[in-house]
């Protein structure tokens, strides 16, 4: 047998001058189950080498920056949902944040902390979908499962707090939408327990695995200096050992009162930006833990004698006929929709700019002044109008930096939003990647590059 | 380190910088288009400066600024909203570039002093051509290819400056505030 075998594996090492050779096109996706994303590559190969591979996107173009133009300032807010659909509220926040600092607005300490928090619990479903999605396009189909399940939990925590569990829209210019849940800490500490399980399985799993390791360690390498000059940021950079994240580096919120480290790698292949996400995650989870132990708690406004709750419609009634003293101090029973935003706990969620939030529906129900003040701001022709004015504000999004560059001309809607999405560099640098490399490797190097379609393509 | 950014880029280039300022804690320098390379190439290798990063690329079309019945959207109301400051000021934003059109818009980060700078190169409708940066950062490959499929601003030497989002098919530029909102082109693939 091994006689036989032998003259056969010579022919392959050295073909005869005669053979012949061919460079082949492939033609990858735009839809293609390996893939999560439409996108297309065109990959020239030889043999099983990737020589030369073109990326072509905006399969998913939406055409978010000119529609954000077409609307109000808080309207832009569901679209935003849209461009990491893995953690809408980093991009709520990213958005809301340049506004408000358009508007010259600092919102309350807790609404900061509410916003962390809920933004870290998104990473981390984020992170848990790119690992298991990548995990499974290797073949570890029971470690997507298992992630998904720890995604489910938190995605469970999401619906508490905003009553949505993919398309959030929860940040409001000034504010948020709903303060946590009064008995929020128990549920999220049960839920992390859950994914912390989830999180030691998948390392049994995968991390010492013989044939994840092989795959995943010294493919898709990119230097420092390459990593850098593609402008890529985010676990994809820091898998090549530079420490950047915005969190540490330009904190915004209250990211500097928290304490978490910023992992790194070191040889900027896939299987350190497979560790530099594992740890992100449990990270994310000790600066969710701290931010629920030192967050302020929310002023309570209403007087507790008076402070019982009316149905709204009633409160309406009230005030029309006059009867302020009934309705002074009272709590409005409001639709789910809108709890955790009642008048006790407006002034924590929202801040103090009139021009820029909502009253709380007490006042818009009880008093024509809150009254006015619902109209002029959801009234065609007012609402929010920052002066005019240009301003960047990046936050730390799952990929990188997320970046919004926001142009006000005075008027009721932006004059321009440009969001830098951080896949689009990683995406750029994809064929650097790729090129040299077998097409097996394609699929754990696209499965780190953990590309969204949605901020991508925009 | 506040401030002196502008002041070491106005140092070193006394002609380049046609206006600068500091709106709500941004760097901003407005710079004529012939010295963006050189700009660009001192900022990225001046220790000083050393803005490793270019973060992001993008342009604004200003042809509209201030004269916009708005949300446009949701303009059949009829309802005629001249644009105003209804937030005070007190360090006011100068306004976009006189005369010009466009601008492309570029924002670098420095890895080592964390700091960040804005540059505003304003571009005449007549001549709509910057020079590349993808000799410096590799990145700005994509970004120009994007700048010029959503704007039609040209980079001079850029090594293949088509269309990355729209098709190449597409007509016009769609972020140009001419380009309506409502526009549908039925072409979507290659004619044979």
């Amino acid at each position: 047998m091994t006689t036989d075998l032998e003259p056969k594996t010579d022919k392959t090492q050295s073909a005869p001058a005669e053979l012949e050779t061919r460079e082949m096109m492939l033609n990858i996706g735009p839809a293609h189950p390996a893939m999560h994303g439409i996108i297309r590559i065109v990959a020239k190969l030889d043999g099983e080498k990737i020589q030369s591979a073109e990326v072509e996107i905006g399969y998913l173009h939406r055409a978010f920056e000119k529609m954000a133009e077409t609307v109000d300032y808080n309207g832009v807010i569901p679209y935003t949902d849209r461009l990491n659909y893995c953690s809408p509220v980093i991009n709520n926040m990213g958005y809301c944040m340049a506004v408000e600092k358009l508007l010259g607005i600092e919102v309350p300490e807790r609404c900061h902390y509410v916003r962390v928090i809920l933004s870290e619990i998104s990473r981390i479903s984020d992170h848990l979908t790119c690992v298991g999605a990548s995990a499974m396009e290797l073949g570890a189909f029971s470690v997507f499962l298992y992630m998904i399940k720890a995604r489910e939990y938190l995605w469970e925590l999401v619906e508490k707090v905003t009553g949505a569990r993919l398309t959030v829209t929860y940040c409001r210019v000034g504010g948020v939408k709903a303060d946590l849940p009064d008995d929020f800490a128990e549920p999220c500490a049960k839920a992390f327990e859950e994914t912390r399980k989830v999180i030691d399985e998948v390392h049994g799993l995968l991390t010492r695995n013989r044939i994840f390791v092989d795959r995943m360690s010294g493919t898709g390498v990119i230097s420092q200096e390459d990593a850098i000059s593609y402008g890529i940021t985010g676990p994809f950079l820091r898998s090549t050992g530079v420490e950047y994240d915005v969190r540490k580096d330009c904190p915004y919120a209250v990211y500097d009162r928290l304490p978490f480290d910023v992992p790194v790698g070191s040889r900027g292949d896939n299987m350190d930006r497979y560790l530099v996400r594992m740890e992100e995650m449990e990270q994310s989870m000790r600066i969710v833990e701290a931010a629920l132990r030192d967050m302020p708690g929310g002023p309570v406004l209403v007087n507790p004698e008076t402070g019982r709750a009316i149905p709204a419609a009633e409160m309406v009634d009230l005030a029309k006929v006059g009867n302020i003293a009934a309705i002074s101090g009272a709590c409005a029973k409001i639709g789910p929709t809108l709890e955790g935003s009642e008048k006790a706990v407006h002034a924590s969620i929202a801040a103090d700019e009139k021009r820029a939030f909502l009253p709380p529906k007490e006042d818009t129900y009880g008093n024509i002044e809150g009254l006015m003040h619902h109209f002029k701001l959801v009234m065609l022709g007012h609402g929010v109008r920052p002066p005019q004015g240009e301003v960047y504000f990046p936050v730390e999004g799952a990929n990188g930096e997320l970046g919004f560059y926001v142009v006000s001309d005075g008027s009721g809607s932006a004059y321009r939003v440009r969001v830098r999405p951080p896949c689009f560099a990683i995406m750029s640098a994809l064929p650097k990647l790729l090129v040299g490399g077998m097409m097996a490797d394609m699929v754990p190097t696209f499965g780190s590059v953990n590309m969204i379609g949605g901020e991508l393509d925009r | 380190m506040n401030t002196s950014l502008i002041e070491l880029v106005k140092e070193r280039f006394p002609t380049a910088a046609s206006s600068s300022h500091t709106y709500r804690g941004d760097e901003t320098v407005v710079l004529r288009r012939e010295l963006l390379l050189e700009v660009a190439r001192f900022l990225k290798e001046d220790p000083a400066l050393q803005m490793n990063f270019l973060m992001d690329l993008t342009a604004v079309d200003y042809s509209t600024f201030g004269k916009s019945p708005s949300p446009a959207f949701f303009a059949s109301s009829g309802v005629a909203v001249s644009p105003s400051s209804q937030i005070p000021d007190k360090d006011p934003w100068p306004g976009p570039p006189a005369e010009a059109r466009f601008a492309v818009v570029y924002h670098f980060y420095s890895l080592k002093h964390k700091h960040r700078l804005r540059l505003v190169v304003p571009l005449n409708e007549t001549d709509l051509e910057v020079d590349t940066l993808t000799s410096l950062w590799a990145g700005a490959n994509w970004l120009e290819r994007e700048v010029w499929d959503m704007f039609g601003i040209r980079f001079r030497g850029h090594p293949d400056l088509t269309r990355i989002l729209m098709y190449e098919e597409f007509e016009g530029h769609p972020l140009r505030k001419d380009y309506p909102v409502n526009k549908r082109q039925p072409l979507i693939g290659p004619v044979n």
